[in-house]
């Protein structure tokens, strides 16, 4: 069980791309961040955001050529993330569902 | 790490071990930075749902253009470091320097855009505290929307702080000659943890300063 995957350099312009990528992505965020979208406002931006991020951990942060190890470890991460995140608004997003009586 | 007797510390059978166990490493000091600004990211949901107007109402305030031109001076100096890396494999140190000292001028760049921001919003009266004066809504819950901003971009400046510091580091090492094809994992990792920072600003970005920006 090892991560020790062969270091190869990764050609220029995959780099390059992936930097062109996020730029599109910024633009994109700050042009939809000036149509009132209602409600979908919050979910498409923390989309674009999402992609933008897994844009760097995975070409940037080399991630996508890394061994089974920094997957594992990167995995984790975000794992406790969603939990820390999820569960706090699972409690916070559903105070008015039910009602306290007294 | 002994460099007396070359990059290979005694613990490691060969580089390769020494290498992957750096990366790891590195990614565990990530995964608790994750989890550290995932707090403040849990407590700014939970506020925000709860007060949606006031919040609105104080990134209004944020300089959208500003806060574009840093994401995107983070974006090229997340380039410029996996530009370092690149050079390094190729044994290029000259331009492995180049990339470095391209990626703290970025740094520095944000930071300086960032103390920009920040006098503006002590001029405007939004810094909570004694002096904190918001018109227009309810004075508390804008006061909550303005402590997670400078506590927000303010822990993520000072981690920019201790990045730009690891580059010199970095950087004097490289010029030392210690940057090899055969071993640069200090760049590698440097380089992991300036593009968390990069990350968590993306996300930053938008939950701060575009919210309402389409009124």
């Amino acid at each position: 069980m090892s991560s020790r995957a062969e270091e190869h350099a990764v050609p220029l312009r995959v780099y390059v791309v992936v930097w062109l990528g996020l730029l599109v992505l910024t633009g994109a965020t700050v042009a939809c961040a000036q149509v009132d979208m209602g409600v979908l406002g919050t979910p498409i931006a923390l989309a674009i955001a999402g992609l933008k991020g897994a844009l760097v951990v995975l070409y940037f942060m080399h991630v996508r050529w890394s061994g089974a190890l920094v997957w594992v470890f990167a995995g984790a991460g975000l794992v406790w993330l969603v939990i820390l995140i999820g569960f706090t608004l699972s409690d916070y997003l559903t105070r008015d569902w039910v009602p306290v009586y007294g | 790490m002994s460099e007396t007797g070359g990059p290979l510390a005694h613990q490691f059978a060969d580089l390769a071990q020494q290498r992957e166990a750096s990366t790891l490493g590195m990614w565990t000091f990530l995964v608790t930075e994750v989890m550290f600004f995932g707090g403040l990211f849990a407590g700014y949901a939970v506020y925000r749902h709860a007060f949606p107007a006031e919040f609105m109402a104080g990134s209004r305030t944020l300089d959208v253009l500003l806060g574009s031109v840093n994401t995107v001076v983070l974006i090229c100096s997340s380039l410029t470091v996996v530009l370092a890396v690149h050079c390094a494999q190729l044994g290029q140190t000259r331009a492995v320097n180049a990339w470095i000292v391209a990626t703290m001028v970025l740094g520095a760049a944000f930071l300086a855009i960032k103390l920009v921001e920040y006098g503006h919003k002590w001029h405007e009266n939004l810094v909570p505290g004694p002096g904190f004066l918001f018109e227009g809504a309810n004075e508390t819950p804008a006061r909550l929307f303005f402590g997670f901003y400078f506590v927000m971009t303010g822990m993520h400046a000072v981690h920019m702080v201790v990045g730009i510091g690891l580059w010199a580091w970095v950087l004097a090492r490289s010029m030392r000659g210690l940057v090899t094809p055969e071993h640069h994992s200090h760049v590698e990792i440097v380089g992991l943890y300036w593009h968390f920072v990069d990350i968590v600003w993306i996300f930053l970005f938008p939950l701060l300063y575009l919210l309402g920006a389409h009124e």
